[in-house]
């Protein structure tokens, strides 16, 4: 080494951080309509099995003029509102007693590791029996849905507000409940808020599958069944997209929620 | 105040931390407590200002508190622990909204508090926004907001760059002159403690029992002449023999452990 000549240190970083290929999914989305559109105006795929977008586009919009859309969303929206609503306070209340209360711990984690897997919608016969048929035993499903996953998000961010903090807030002696409002609840929010975006889709899940399992009734599930049933595939796809425009109304919704709370991070 | 500590024992289950360590912290009083690591100094520090219950002994307040003191053993801690979702001036007002005080008289303290500590400009930052040292000044503002009559420091500085604690130290000092206020301050760094406090205790290991008690007579706002230096790096290299050992012993049990 000691006569050779100088020679460049080669740079042998780099890579492993994504860049943001903006153009890139509007793109990929626009090809794969395009595709599909092309492929049964072609005649390559019946539209009958699978209408074209534009079919699928105009369906929606007559659906949306005439009124029967929402009609049906309407009901779909009041139980997915009331479920979740039911079972968030419910979750939240619980989720704070298990995270605060050693004895409510000691008895709430086991029970809802045993009772959080079971498909909420296996009760849904129960639940008729009990509550009679109508809008009780599918917003009580939603409910059980909902609260399971809050209870959980709930725990988990109460076991994250940071010790020291509650030390320091003792250490000026701070009251009970100024600890809860001041330090616990605020230290909880971004994980209870990051649960609402799974309770959120589990209540949407919950809806459909309810509202598909019950008979001569209202809702986006009983209107998708419906459809499935006199083969019209078109009006079928777009109770569809109106299920998957619902599910990115609520994920954008929610990171509004989050960037407006939670600028301090 | 004097904050007195009396025989005070401590184990964590079957692990003695603490044995009969008892002293006195007089009214303005800055008493540096140094030990090696895992000597019991922070349980001893937080036993001290009641978040920690000892097994043995006891730890006693007397005298009256100074006029406006609302939390007379105030602590200033290592990681800040301040609230990430609260602005500065709402950090140090926190330890305000449980008291009967006027908003005015509220607005003045904090004012006066993030104006000692040269915070004044940041008062609307989130602490995330803040370099270690401001979020530090941020601590020992909170701390001031009280009129403490003890400041319990747990290694306030330890989680700073060398600089940044030299700065800090500055403003600790000017604002201890200007207020003199006393302070339990439990470091593992010999040059703060040779800087900043008129006494010296020395812990063993663990479990932590007094070894030195040392005074430092030199006033503090003389302790960077050049004779001072001399004279507080013997004294340093006395406390560094009597800590060697300790500090040895110590880092085989933690390995250990």
């Amino acid at each position: 080494m000691r006569d050779a000549a100088p020679r460049p240190v080669v740079f042998r970083g780099g890579g492993f951080q994504p860049r943001p290929y903006r153009a890139a999914a509007p793109i990929a989305f626009a090809l794969v309509l395009l595709l599909w559109q092309g492929a049964t105006s072609a005649g390559v795929v019946s539209d009958v099995f699978l209408p074209s977008p534009l079919t699928i586009m105009s369906t929606l919009w007559d659906l949306t003029a005439s009124g029967e859309l929402w009609q049906q969303l309407s009901v779909s929206l009041l139980r997915i509102g009331g479920g979740w609503a039911l079972g968030t306070v419910a979750g939240i209340a619980i989720g704070f007693a298990v995270g605060l209360y050693s004895l409510a711990r000691a008895v709430g984690v086991p029970f809802v590791s045993a009772l959080f897997p079971i498909p909420k919608i296996a009760l849904l016969p129960l639940l008729v029996l009990w509550l009679g048929v109508g809008e009780r035993p599918k917003v009580a499903t939603i409910a059980l849905g909902v609260f399971f996953p809050t209870v959980i998000a709930t725990v988990s961010g109460i076991d994250n507000v940071p010790r020291g903090l509650i030390r320091m807030a003792q250490s000026f002696d701070l009251p009970m409940r100024a600890i809860l409002g001041k330090i616990v609840l605020p230290g909880a929010l971004p994980s209870i808020i990051a649960g609402f975006r799974i309770s959120a889709a589990t209540a949407l899940l919950l809806v459909v599958a309810a509202e598909m399992s019950g008979a001569q009734d209202k809702g986006i599930g009983v209107f998708i069944n419906t459809e499935g049933n006199l083969m019209l595939a078109d009006k079928l796809l777009a109770g569809i997209v109106v299920l998957a425009v619902l599910g990115l109304i609520i994920g954008g919704a929610l990171s509004l929620l989050e960037r407006r709370l939670f600028k301090w991070r | 105040m004097e904050l007195v500590a009396h025989g005070i024992g401590h184990a964590f289950g079957a692990l003695p931390v603490l044995d009969d360590v008892g002293f006195a912290v007089a009214d303005g009083e800055i008493v540096a407590l140094i030990g090696p690591s895992g000597c019991g100094k922070s349980t001893l520090l937080g036993i001290l200002g009641g978040l920690i219950p000892p097994e043995r002994g006891r730890v006693s307040l007397s005298g009256a508190p100074p006029g406006d003191c609302l939390n007379p053993l105030t602590f200033v801690f290592q990681d800040f622990a301040l609230l990430p979702w609260r602005t500065v001036a709402g950090n140090v007002t926190l330890p305000l909204e449980h008291h009967p005080l006027s908003a005015a008289e509220r607005r003045e303290r904090v004012e006066a508090a993030l104006q000692r500590l040269g915070l004044g400009e940041f008062k609307e930052a989130y602490p995330k926004q803040l370099s270690g040292g401001m979020r530090q000044r941020v601590g020992i503002a909170r701390a001031l907001v009280v009129r403490p009559a003890v400041l319990l420091m747990d290694e306030p500085l330890s989680a700073l760059d060398a600089q940044t604690r030299e700065l800090l130290m500055e403003d600790f000092l000017a604002l201890w002159l200007d207020q003199r206020v006393a302070a339990v301050y439990v470091t593992h760094n010999l040059t703060e403690a040779l800087r900043l406090a008129d006494r010296i205790i020395v812990l063993s290991r663990r479990p932590g029992r007094i070894k030195t008690v040392m005074p430092v007579a030199i006033p503090q706002r003389e302790r960077q002449t050049p004779a001072a230096e001399r004279a507080l790096a013997e004294l340093g290299h006395a406390l560094w023999q009597l800590l060697r050992d300790e500090a040895v012993e110590a880092e085989r049990e933690v390995v250990h452990a």
